[in-house]
Formats: structure tokens, sequence, C-alpha cells
């Protein structure tokens, strides 16, 4: 393995592991909230039960988030010196403001989590909104640095250094309402189905569990909006990257040749020597009209650039179908949800529902690991797209395989420990029906 | 407005060493724990930083992207230099932060909690140490030199010189190890302060007095290394006009604390202490300013576009309207009035 391709894989590894638990921080804090609040109205302990249960979740995700977020802002240096060294001055905004977002949520954390008997209840509430509200504008900040590799801006290049440096049209890049719109959604819509997976998985014993049925509710509230309204942002993604990364969209669609009315592949495995997609469903017109809304329009194919600024095609094309399948899935498993609900149907007695659902619980994190393969992968050869190599841009330091494994092994350690204890806070749930004088254990 | 951004910076790991410096600290005395009340010391401990570790954590972070935006050299500089130690760092943070939450939100069985809070306390323990280090190794001007190989063409130096000699010296590991005992002094202060039995307060202020001890025994040592392996250290500290300003004020608050301690007065110590280690720290940033990474990079010639500078300033002035109300009301809500309030903050 050479020093770059380590350095990439230590990037990914890490970008890969950290976006798990980030996504649970942006998301979980709404369920916690949510099921707060219902407590307070109607004074149903069961919710305060399941507040504080999702609390201790949160804790630990947050704590593994965290740390691992504080990984990735020293790597982008250790890795990427060239890189940083280039665009510090012109992306250090967002990420500065990322800083504050997560300062404030990390400070309003410890309020929620240790302040159950030590605040008023309104404030209370209002730390664990804060919580949720922070942890989306540092999303948000952080993927504006994401765009902004994506579609450069607010700079000028002289003698290979950065002038007329312009932080703020360096932050309104074209990719940074997209991605952004894009990431939230996902990361309400992975986690809310995935929470509601779980609780699906002990109704599918007993559906008469009245805490699990509430958790299911609260969890779907926040997962299937999200899940549908995806597919929209998904078409304002696709058409800004066929406007703006004609390579990334060929590579994505498995797309060679250049032509007008394109069709759209479904499945498929490019053959990139043979400069062709094997075994794929074919649409005819079908990428012209969903990239540019137009049955005849010219789609750039990968012989539109040369063969040195091919991402690697089978990768990003792979990672895009499983993101759009499962995607597709969670759309429409929303959309039975939605109408099954407004049908004032009992979801937690329906078994076929239950059962879709419990498969759902982890396709919203593979759709977002494949998604950013897509964006990351199909971004090479460039760090900054059309400006700087990423292969220019590593650390002069030999024997990079040797951090590379160090940060996996650390990280698949963590990962199973994660693993464990959610398991073990799941399983010791209580046991209560609705209507049988719903006995809930003293303390959490 | 370099040179603002700079003190900024110099401000914030001020405010890292002072807070999560403390809970590195805590996770010293968590490993050191012994005698009667050794269970009682662990649950003040993760009681006193629990609420607060993830804000205090953060400081870091501010630095990080403070040195980013404002002096990307610097940044890139380092992290190429210090590649090593800073991993090794980062492990060590990574596990403080995720075996204390472990511990605290996990299983609450035995065996868990006494292998998650080893695993804490021993990182706890090297994260100080590897802080001190790369610190140790920016001062002494040999990350410097590094850099300007790096910048000087044709010079072939060895993996050992150019990754591993810069940071491993008897200076660097003296500096280490005093941050080290810093630390420890603080975290033991301030528990002085958060306990709430007498018996555990004296278990607490034995510990203070010994890691007082501790910190002049490595703080010496430090000065002492520091004429071979980092002359500008030594010739700063011991020749410079400021020079014995610094040492009288350091030396007070030294005494201060040591006799707030010695008679129990818990918060004159407290403020002691913490006086005597930003007076350090402002000492080692004086010894090399203007440099940020001596002999190469200054405040000036490192920092980003005055574009970049400026609105840096006004995010963070924005962002400190907003946080800064914030932080106090964190700390007013879990650090004021403890005692008035028995048997509070048990809703874990």
């Amino acid at each position: 393995m050479g020093d770059v391709l380590a350095a990439r894989s230590q990037m990914a590894v890490s970008l890969g592991f950290h976006i798990l638990f980030a996504v649970v921080g942006i998301a979980m804090p709404v369920l916690m909230v949510i099921a707060e609040v219902r407590w307070r109205r109607t004074g149903d302990t069961m919710y305060l039960e399941l507040a504080k249960r999702w609390a201790k979740g949160t804790a630990i995700l947050f704590a593994v988030g965290a740390v691992s977020g504080t990984v990735l802002s020293f790597e982008l240096g250790l890795l990427w010196p060239g890189f940083m060294r280039f665009a510090g001055a012109i992306i250090g905004m967002p990420f500065s403001l990322e800083g504050f977002a997560f300062f404030a949520e990390a400070i309003f954390l410890g309020v929620y989590l240790y302040g159950w008997q030590r605040i008023s209840p309104r404030a209370h509430i209002v730390a664990g909104s804060l919580v949720a509200v922070s942890g989306a504008a540092s999303a948000m900040f952080v993927v504006i640095a994401n765009a902004w590799m994506n579609t450069p801006a607010g700079f000028q290049v002289q003698n290979g250094a950065p002038v007329h440096v312009d932080p703020l049209a360096a932050m309104l890049t074209p990719a940074a309402f997209p991605e952004v719109l894009h990431m939230l959604l996902a990361a309400y819509a992975a986690t809310g189905f995935a929470v509601a997976g779980i609780h699906g998985f002990m109704l599918l014993r007993d559906h008469r569990n009245a805490f699990h049925r509430r958790a299911l509710g609260v969890a779907l509230i926040v997962g299937v909006p999200a899940a549908i309204a995806q597919p929209i942002s998904g078409d304002v993604s696709a058409r800004y990257v066929a406007h703006w990364q004609p390579p990334k969209l060929a590579a994505m669609e498995g797309q060679f040749r250049t032509e007008s009315g394109a069709p759209l592949r479904i499945g498929g495995l490019p053959d990139v020597d043979a400069q062709r997609t094997r075994w794929a469903i074919e649409i005819p017109h079908g990428l012209s009209l969903l990239a540019f809304h137009d049955a005849h329009a010219v789609v750039r194919g990968l012989d539109a650039v040369p063969r040195r600024d091919w991402p690697p095609v089978p990768v990003v094309h792979v990672a895009f179908q499983i993101m759009v399948a499962l995607g597709t899935y969670l759309a429409l498993l929303g959309i039975w949800v939605a109408v099954e609900a407004l049908r004032r149907r009992d979801l937690a007695a329906s078994r076929w529902l239950m059962r879709a659902v419990v498969i759902a619980s982890p396709m919203g994190f593979v759709c977002i690991e494949a998604g950013w393969t897509v964006t990351e992968v199909g971004r090479q050869p460039w760090v900054i797209y059309g400006v700087m190599r990423t292969a220019d841009s590593v650390t002069p330091m030999p024997g990079l395989i040797v951090p590379f494994l160090v940060i996996s092994t650390l990280y698949c350690f963590l990962g199973v420990v994660v693993v464990w204890l959610l398991y073990d806070l799941v399983m010791r749930s209580p046991i209560t029906s609705d209507g049988d004088g719903a006995t809930v254990p003293a303390a959490a | 407005m370099a040179t603002v951004i700079a003190f900024v910076a110099l401000v914030s790991l001020n405010a890292y060493v002072l807070l999560a410096g403390a809970d590195f600290g805590g996770g010293v005395w968590d490993l050191l724990a012994t005698g009667p009340r050794r269970a009682e010391q662990r649950a003040l401990i993760a009681e006193a930083i629990g609420p607060i570790w993830e804000a205090n954590h953060v400081w870091l972070i501010l630095v990080v992207v403070l040195l980013f935006t404002c002096f990307p050299a610097v940044y890139a500089g380092l992290a190429i230099a210090l590649h090593i130690p800073l991993t090794l760092m980062l492990i060590g943070i990574v596990l403080r932060g995720s075996a204390f939450a472990f511990r605290s939100y996990g299983s609450s069985e035995d065996a868990p909690q006494r292998r998650w809070g080893r695993l804490f306390a021993i990182a706890s323990l090297l994260t100080p140490l590897l802080l001190g280090v790369c610190i140790g190794a920016i001062a002494s001007g040999r990350v410097g030199s590094v850099l300007e190989t790096l910048n000087g063409v044709g010079t072939h130096e060895s993996f050992v010189s150019m990754y591993i000699s810069p940071w491993l010296s008897p200076f660097t590991i003296a500096v280490g190890a005093l941050t080290l005992c810093l630390f420890a002094f603080l975290a033991a202060t301030y528990l002085t302060v958060e306990a709430e039995h007498a018996a555990l307060r004296e278990d607490f202020r034995h510990r203070a007095l010994a890691a007082a001890i501790a910190v002049f025994v490595t703080a010496f040592l430090a000065l002492v290394l520091a004429r071979w392996h980092a002359p500008r250290v030594s010739a700063g500290l011991l020749a410079s006009s400021w020079a014995p300003v610094l040492h009288v004020l350091t030396g007070i608050a030294a005494i201060t604390a040591i006799a707030a301690l010695w008679v129990r007065r818990w918060r004159i110590a407290r403020i002691a202490v913490a006086a005597q280690v930003t007076l350090i720290l402002w000492g080692w940033a004086a010894t090399q300013a203007p440099y940020l990474v001596p002999p190469t990079l200054t405040v000036a010639n490192a920092a980003a576009p005055s574009r970049t500078l400026a609105l840096f300033l006004i995010v963070l002035t924005l962002g400190a309207i907003v946080l800064l109300p914030s932080i106090t009301y964190l700390f007013r809500v879990f650090k004021s009035s403890r005692a008035h309030e028995p048997g509070a903050s048990r809703a874990r």
C-alpha cells in the first residue's frame, strides 16, 4: 500500500466512523426532546423513561463522536498538510463556526444530561433543544467546508498559492445548499428509522409493550418525513453534480461516452478497460431527464476528461446504486407508514409493517456511508476539485500504513464496545403493557 | 490583527490547560486512588468532571481551528514534524473520552466499571505527557529546524532526524512530566473545593501538596535541561528583562497555593494554583514571542490574509457573545453551592 492510499484509507476510516456518531448527535437530541415534551404535557412517565434512556445512549454516542471529530480536526493536517496550508485561510471559517456550534452542543448536552434535578423543566427542554439546534448547525458548517472542496470558490491561484481570499464566498458555493439539505435529511431519516427498527424488533415480540410503542411513535415522527423528502433533495443534488462535476456524475452512472438522451442505468458494474457498464438495466433517456429535466440533454461522459482525471468509477457507481436503492426503500416505507398512520391504524400491530421497519433499521446508515463514498471518491483524484490533487497534498512522512492500521484497530475496538453497550441498554428495557398499571422501573 | 488572534490562541490554550487539564489530572488521581476512601475519591472525580469535560475539551478544538484558519502554515508544519506524538496524543484523547463515557453511561456492574476506569485513568496520563512533549518540542526550536529542512531543497535527512528527534529529547520529556504534574496539581486543588466531606478534602489536600513538590522538581529539571536542549528557552527564562518579574510572580503564586493548602483556605488555593499554571504557560509564550514556531514561523509571516483574520475576529466576537454566557451557566449550574443541594445530580 502506497502512502497516498494509506492516508486516504485512514481518512476514509476516520470519516466513515465519525459520521455514524455525528449523525446520531444531530438527530437523537430531537427524539429525546420530543419524548420529554410529551412527558411534561401528559405526565406519562414512560416518556420520561424514554427521554432518559435515549439521553444515555446519546451521551455514549456523542462522546465517541466528539473524540473521533477531534481526531479528524488533527488528521486534516497530519495527513494533508499541503491541503491545509493552501485551504486553511479559505475554509477555516466554516470549521471555526462548526467549532462554536460544537461548543454549544457540548455545553448544553452537559446541562441536559446532568441537569434533570438542577434546573427548571422549561430550562431543561430549552437545553435539549439547543443541543439539537447546534448539532444541526455544526453539521451544516462541516458540510459547507466539504462543499467548497467540490465547488471551490472565493480565491484565485497565483504561483501555486491562493490570493484574493474571500472566506464568505467560499462558504456560499453552489454545492453548499444541496449537500447540507441532503445530509441533514439523511441524519434524521437514518436515526429515526434506526431507532424505530430497534423498538420495532421488540414490538414484534410483544406489540402491546407500551414503552416500545411510544418509542416507535417518536422515532417515526422524526424519520418518516425526512425519508419521504429525501428523494426530492436527491434530485436537487444530482442536478447540481451534473452541472458542476460532470466526471462525478458520469462515474455515478457508469456513463463512459458523452451522449444526448443518455439512459439511466440501474445496477450493473462499470468495466473501466472496456469503457462500458455491463449488466445494468437501462431506462432510455432516463439520465438526461433526471439530471437536466430534459430527455434529450447532453450528458458528458468520462470521455470528456483525460483518463488521469477519472475517479475510481466502479466504486462510485456501486456506492451510488446502494444509496439510491436503500434510500428508495426508506422513502416507500415512509409513505406506507404515513398512510397507515393517517388511516389511524395501529402500526405496532401490523406485523408486516414492523418487519419492514426492522429491516430498515441499518439502511439509513448504510446509505450515508455510501453517499459519502460517492461524494468523496467521486471527487478524486482531486482534493480540491480542479485545483489540487490529493496526491500533492499528502504529508511527506513515510510509513503512513502504520497510523492507518493503528487508527483502524482503535476504531474497530470502539465500534464493538459501543454496539455491545447499546445492546445492553436496549435489552434492559422495561416490560410493561398499556392498561396494566404501567409499572416503570424506579430510576434510570 | 494577527497578534490579537495569537493572543486569543494563547488564551484558549490557557483555558484548555486550566479546565481540561484538571479533567486529565482527575484521571491521574483516579489511577492513584488509594486508602480507605478509594471509592469515594473516584466517585468525586467522576462527579466533578462528568458534566463539563466535553465542553472543556472543545477549547482544544478552538485552538486547532484557530491555528489552521489564521496560521495555516503553522498548523501544517506542526502536523508534519509532530505527526507521531500528535497521533499518540489523539489516541489518548479518544480512549480517555470514550472510556469515561462508557463507565458513566454503560453497565453499572463492577467489573466493566473497573476496566473502563483503568483505561480512562491511563489515557489521562498519556495525553498530558504528550501535550507537554509537543509544547517542549516547539519551544526547543527543533520543530522549526525541521520545517526549514522541508522548505530547503535537496537535503535528504533520515526518518529519525525528521520525525522523531525533534520531539524526543530529555527536555521535551521533562516538559511532558511537568505538564502532567501541573494537571495533577490543578485537579487535586480543585477537588479540595468540591469535596463535601472533610476526610475526602484532606485526601486531596495531601495529594495537592505532593503534586506541588512534583511540579517544583520537574520544573527545575526542565529548566536545567533547557540549557542544552532548548537554549532559546533557557536564555529567555534566565537572561531576558522580563524574566525576574515572571519568576517572582510565579513564585508568589506557588507559595500562596502551597500556603493556602497548608492552612486549608481551599478557594484561595484554587485561584493561586490556576495563576501559577497560567504564568508558566505565558512564560513559555514570552520566551518564543514573536515566533509561533521558532526559529522559522512568526505571528506575522505565518498569518492568513487580513480578510480572513478580520472575519475570524468577527466570528470570534459573535461566538464569545453566545458561548461565554453559556459556559458561565454550565459552571454555575454544576459548580456552585454544591453543598446546598445534597443528593442532587444523582439522576444519571
